[in-house]
């Protein structure tokens, strides 16, 4: 067991490399100047000079990407151009609205998409199994920009339910953060919800399906005790995968929902440097969004060795 | 058709039967191909069934749908109907332009990794890392490198894609090189550019074929994504996502400016997903019971 997640976390820092490698190169395989990038249209050559000397951009490249990477091996993501603040600040200052996000929507999506997909599969066939199945196969083409607007429309704008748009820190009351964050939760959780409830079903079809599922039933057990002890837990690998594979799904759309909805969070701070080009905000963001995702990776690989004991090879 | 049929042909008795008896026959293909049928006839014929989709006419700005203009005009009286038939273009030459760009460069690195052990240790690397990176935040990073065009965004799209379909193809790689007709080959004395082309090529066709539509829907919406950050294409070129994004300013007093592109995009989207799911339950059987 210990050997199997040891290995498995050994494999993370490869990938970690690759993508610091790809950041730390992204910004120097532009064609041109970058400091003239980062400056922009009217800056003048004086300011451009400042922005090469401040990044270190006139050391060899060698050089400069042991500094930079050092500099993160420390915890340092380097300065942002514009407001002078260390990333890592404003990444943190950031941080509780993204999180707070992700978190509704983990849960109202698992907690709705999973007994759905359940369902579905335990009445396969029937009318209920056709809507969630139809559910899913709509939910997945929705945009999550799409999906945002239809709901402030009805919820804010005509019903007058929830707040339009706007995000409430925890420090103002618990209900009314959460208040600010059905719409965009909901929003964001559906082409994921669709995803789920779609594996589910198969995963479960596909259990219902074995012998032991029949003898637990002829022999008399209560249908939800079969249905959740004896299938849910044994279709379990498929459906924690796809949540896990889901969370990747969620990041990017984490960028274009704080966006609808107006939401402080990491997404927004993303697109304003990408607007503002403030690099090393934008390449702090897209390693700890890499981070994470390499993270959620790992969570979901060593879930399966608690799920599938078949699995610690 | 032709070559995913040849894949298949020992498991499928009825893969000689016609393309055209074939979608007839399923439905979701059939209505998922109407629907691509009808969007890509407006898109071509565009200039002839819309107006002029940059036309400012600030006497008409902020209408509702009506007879004259059917899904309403923007704060700038352009019409959104002409605006819509002309975005159908951008959405359709982004979708399958990534979706045949990545597939070919996805199969190239993946046949060879499949084949290629030192080539496969250093490429895994690199495609392990670019999708450790969420697509669209990727994207926005490559579009603001270089001014902004449909070409560069169309780059952008595929450069995360490509991982997803070079792990397709190297997985159906890995399996097929074990299989007794492969031994057979190289000691017939077949060399590896031919047992590629001849004997691993056509089983790697049928699943990506069906990759290659859920690539088309995701760039599709990855397209608009970005159009709407402000980070797609220009914004004078009228793509959905920016005419999206241009209404977000009046949702509350037009909210047609945005509902109404974003039911066409979700619509197209559907469309190329039915029709991959009904690609994929016809071409990949086994695949297909695991959904």
């Amino acid at each position: 067991m210990s050997a199997y997640i040891l290995r498995r976390l050994l494999a993370t820092f490869p990938v970690m490399a690759v993508v610091a490698i790809f950041v730390f190169v992204l910004l120097r395989l532009a064609p041109g100047d970058p400091a003239a990038l980062i400056a922009g249209d009217d800056a003048t050559a004086a300011d451009i000079a400042n922005i090469r000397t401040r990044l270190g951009l006139d050391l060899p490249i060698w050089h400069q990407f042991v500094i930079w990477i050092g500099g993160i091996l420390q915890g340092d993501l380097g300065v942002s151009i514009f407001s002078n603040l260390p990333v890592t600040r404003l990444i943190a200052q950031r941080l509780e609205p993204t999180l707070m996000l992700a978190l509704a929507t983990l849960i109202v999506a698992v907690s709705l998409a999973v007994p759905l997909g359940v369902l579905a599969a335990w009445k396969a066939k029937s009318l209920v199994d056709r809507i969630v199945m139809g559910f899913s196969v709509m939910g997945f083409a929705v945009p999550v920009f799409l999906a945002g607007y239809v709901l402030i429309y009805i919820f804010a704008i005509q019903l007058r339910w929830l707040p339009v748009q706007g995000y409430k820190p925890l420090a103002d009351g618990f209900w009314a953060s959460i208040q600010s964050l059905v719409l965009p939760a909901i929003a964001l959780g559906t082409a994921y919800m669709a995803l789920i409830a779609r594996i589910t079903r198969a995963s479960m079809l596909e259990v219902l399906s074995q012998d032991y599922i029949r003898t637990a039933n002829s022999k008399g057990l209560a249908t939800e005790r079969v249905l959740l002890l004896h299938a849910l837990k044994n279709a379990a690998v498929p459906i924690v995968t796809i949540i896990g594979i889901g969370i990747a799904l969620l990041i990017s759309g984490v960028v274009i929902t704080e966006t609808v909805f107006n939401i402080p969070g990491l997404g927004r701070l993303t697109v304003d440097a990408v607007l503002k080009r403030d690099y090393p905000i934008v390449q702090g963001l897209i390693l700890v969004f890499a981070m994470t995702k390499v993270f959620i990776n790992l969570m979901v690989d060593i879930s399966y060795a608690f799920l599938d004991p078949r699995i610690r090879y | 058709m032709s070559a995913a049929s040849i894949a298949l042909e020992p498991a499928a008795g009825r893969a000689s039967s016609g393309l055209w008896s074939e979608i007839r026959r399923n439905p979701t293909i059939f209505l998922g191909c109407a629907i691509l049928l009808v969007l890509a006839a407006c898109a071509i014929l565009a200039p002839w069934i819309a107006a002029d989709p940059l036309k400012h006419a600030p006497v008409n700005r902020l209408k509702a749908p009506s007879a004259e203009f059917w899904f309403g005009t923007d704060q700038f009286g352009r019409d959104i109907y002409s605006r819509i038939v002309y975005g159908a273009r951008v959405s359709l030459i982004v979708g399958l332009s990534v979706a045949a760009i990545s597939s070919v460069l996805g199969l190239t690195i993946g046949l060879l990794c499949g084949f290629y052990r030192w080539f496969d240790g250093i490429v895994m690397r690199i495609m392990d890392g670019i999708m450790a990176i969420p697509s669209i935040l990727l994207a926005i990073a490559l579009i603001t490198l270089v001014h902004p065009s449909l070409t560069v965004v169309i780059i952008a799209i595929i450069i995360p894609e490509v991982p997803r379909i070079v792990r397709l193809v190297r997985s159906v790689v890995l399996s097929i090189r074990e299989q007794p007709y492969i031994d057979g080959a190289v000691a017939g004395g077949t060399k590896a550019p031919r047992l590629l082309v001849r004997h691993v090529l056509p089983n790697a066709v049928a699943p990506l074929i069906v990759q290659a539509t859920y690539v088309c829907a995701s760039a599709i919406i990855t397209e608009a994504g970005l159009s709407f950050l402000g980070a797609g294409v220009p914004p004078e070129i009228p793509s959905w996502g920016n005419i999206i994004a241009q209404g977000r300013v009046f949702f509350q007093l037009t909210p047609w400016v945005i509902l109404i592109p974003g039911v066409f995009l979700a619509l197209t989207v559907l469309a190329v997903n039915m029709l991959g799911d009904g690609l994929r339950d016809r071409l990949d059987p086994r695949l297909a019971r695991r959904m």
